[in-house]
């Protein structure tokens, strides 16, 4: 087989375990999209925020420690123990829980009835807001995160494709579990929201909010559980993202990477966040694959929102986004 | 009494539909523009210039561009850093490409530029509204940037990938480069800013303005009683991009000297400036002003505030920044969703009723 057909094949493999981290942080904004009809621009800062917490709960950091010494004088910086990362995990659970009430009970409760837009507006203030807080409460340096997921190449892979194709290929194990991380979530929250009690309210919701509110369904519950879903997601692809790059602010902006993903599978579709991370992951390795040597690097930073524009213009709803129809 | 319309008669349509019917506000804004030109030159120090007053005035420019689009036609966009950045690139070519063409030219037609660019991205909002479209935008942002950083022509070759102004001179006054003095520098971007307000409150009051204000309010509405959705839209986005290019073009010869693209107009900008419109307010001249104030004199007092007098460290009050800027953004949205413009407007009703409000 020809080498660049193999190189090819390798990207867009690479494409495929990249296209689902970016899924992973799409389906947050799915979540909160379909129950609110909000489009959470926070997301990207609440996996930043969630993977920041668990480190710090890790490794025992004080929260607002700068801040404290800043205004007492003192030296304050950890407790002096380290938190193993399964009591981690629930304590940022927690912590990701607590932010949906305060969020719902400061923000959401008072910009009810308003528009679309403004919605959207105040979470770009929330994504700036957790920012600063998630910097004030661990400081701002980029961290490492260890939660005991495998990391480098995978063997199984290599020594398969070898076999193969006389070519290893050069696949990161942290990649495929994430694949199969994202898998489970998807199933679990399939489940959750097809065969429980709170799974069906939530789609009730995202259906007619008057009309859930009429059959006695508590909007703010809804919310909080939604937006706690979403902090768990978000929890998920800190996790992913911050094993893989380490937890630094860039993590946030891959929020806007999964705008894009979105626009490519429709708001409301679940399965469409999958299927667009995918394709965006494929297309933009590929891209570059093909295209370095005539353009030049880096097209990743444009190529999925071009992409994105691109099919816009033909089929404004998404692959699998529900018909748009307006009246006046 | 001060604040009344009573005893102002109009006696002619022209005076009738003047922008401060009140003469109490005419006054107070010729005294404005006086103080602007004639008192601010003689007491303006370089610090004073290059901290607040040069990036409010260059700022203000950039908002009124965005709120025209935003507040105006109700087209979302994120894309303000990259339209500003082809204001700055644009500028750079025609100043290395015709050395002898007067900055001013320069820097219109640099606006001109971004205005044809502008009208580009802006295309697909035809089709397209709402969150896709800020998407489509963002496409602009990161498209624009990686052509200004990766393509060696937009910046000359030069090693650093950096480009840097040269000197120009009008009236025999250096305003770009490192010789121009703060007062050249204020005074560009003072003109250029209050012949742009000007025409921006003009353009929005005409013919045009009302068919952005009607696509803005129901675009298949304004559709069937006749105003054309390609002309409104286009025109909104030209007018906003020349708007936003000639901030960027100022932003880079005047003020920055230097710069670099994915640094200087990387995509916080487009949110500080759309920051500027919603704490201003969507949808008034005014409103750019306030907006632009504030976010540019609230970060220097908060950091006067942390730094020097509270001697906290910088990477702290920096971050505490972050954090008060999006509260206050939330704030403003559930309290105030029309912004410090809205404010300004039930103060002077207030004051028009005054003594008596019932």
């Amino acid at each position: 087989m020809p080498d660049t057909l193999l190189f090819a094949m390798e990207a867009t493999l690479n494409g495929l375990t990249a296209g689902v981290m970016y899924a992973l942080v799409a389906l947050g904004f799915v979540l909160i999209f379909k129950a609110s009809g909000i489009f959470n621009f926070a997301q990207g800062v609440m996996a930043l925020f969630a993977a920041l917490t668990l480190v710090g709960f890790q490794s025992g950091q004080i929260p607002f420690a700068h801040l404290i010494n800043a205004v007492f004088g003192t030296r304050l910086h950890q407790f002096g123990w380290n938190m193993p990362t399964f009591l981690a995990i629930p304590a940022t659970v927690l912590v990701m829980i607590l932010l949906a009430v305060l969020v719902e009970r400061y923000i959401l409760k008072h910009l009810v009835n308003q528009e679309p837009i403004i919605l959207f507006m105040a979470t770009i203030g929330l994504a700036y807001f957790l920012e600063g807080v998630g910097d004030i409460m661990w400081g701002a340096e980029v961290k490492a995160l260890d939660v005991g997921l495998p990391k480098g190449m995978s063997g199984a892979v290599d020594d398969i494709t070898f076999a193969w194709f006389g070519y290893g290929f050069y696949i990161d194990r942290l990649e495929l579990w994430a694949a199969g991380i994202a898998g489970i979530l998807v199933a679990s929250l399939t489940i959750f929201s097809q065969y429980t009690k709170q799974g069906r309210a939530l789609r009730a919701v995202a259906d007619d909010h008057q009309a859930a509110l009429s059959v006695g369904i508590s909007l703010r519950f809804i919310w909080v559980l939604t937006w706690s879903i979403a902090g768990i997601v978000a929890l998920v692809a800190g996790i992913m993202w911050g094993s893989k790059s380490g937890v630094q602010f860039s993590l946030s902006l891959i929020a806007l990477k999964a705008l894009p993903v979105l626009i490519l599978g429709g708001f409301t579709s679940i399965p469409g966040a999958i299927v667009g991370g995918l394709i965006i992951g494929v297309g933009e390795k590929l891209f570059d694959f093909f295209m370095q040597p005539v353009i030049g690097g880096a097209t990743e930073n444009w190529f999925a929102y071009m992409l994105a524009l691109a099919f816009l213009l033909f089929r404004p709803q998404g692959l699998f986004g529900e018909k748009i129809i307006e009246r006046v | 009494m001060l604040y009344r319309e009573a005893g102002d008669f109009k006696t002619s349509y022209t005076a009738d539909s003047q922008t401060f019917p009140i003469r109490f506000d005419r006054y107070g804004y010729y005294f404005l523009l006086g103080f602007a030109f004639l008192v601010v030159p003689l007491i303006i120090n370089d610090y004073w210039a290059n901290a607040i007053v040069v990036p409010f005035l260059i700022y203000t420019i950039a908002a009124l561009g965005l709120n025209i689009l935003i507040g105006y036609c109700g087209q979302l966009s994120l894309g303000t850093g990259a339209f500003m950045a082809v204001g700055a690139y644009g500028s750079y070519k025609l100043m290395t490409a015709f050395p002898d063409l007067n900055i001013v030219f320069v820097i219109i037609a640099s606006g001109v530029v971004t205005a044809g660019v502008g009208v580009l991205f802006g295309l697909p909002s035809l089709r397209i509204k709402g969150f896709y479209l800020a998407v489509a935008t963002l496409a602009a942002q990161f498209f624009l940037i990686w052509l200004f950083t990766r393509q060696p022509w937009f910046y000359n070759y030069s090693p650093t990938g950096m480009i840097s102004a040269p000197q120009r001179e009008v009236f025999g006054v250096a305003v770009t480069g490192p010789r121009a003095s703060a007062v050249a520098m204020y005074m560009i971007c003072l003109c250029f800013l209050i012949s742009l307000a000007w025409l921006a409150r003009n353009l929005t009051r005409g013919t045009l303005g009302r068919q952005w204000m009607a696509i803005r309010d129901m675009d298949i509405a304004a559709e069937i009683i006749g105003v054309n959705p390609l002309m409104a839209k286009l025109t909104a986005f030209a007018v906003s991009s020349f708007f936003i290019g000639i901030s960027g073009a100022l932003l880079f010869t005047v003020y920055l000297g230097a710069a670099e693209a994915g640094e200087a107009f990387g995509i916080d900008k487009s949110f500080l400036v759309l920051f500027m419109v919603i704490i201003g307010g969507l949808g008034s001249i005014f409103g750019a002003f306030a907006g632009a104030a504030f976010l540019i004199v609230g970060p220097v007092m908060l950091k006067l505030l942390l730094v020097n007098t509270l001697g906290w460290p910088t990477d702290l009050a920096a971050h505490l920044e972050i954090m008060i800027i999006g509260a206050l953004i939330i704030v403003f949205l559930i309290l105030e969703p029309h912004g410090i413009a809205a404010l300004w407007r039930t103060i002077k009703e207030k004051l028009r009723l005054w003594p008596f409000p019932y």
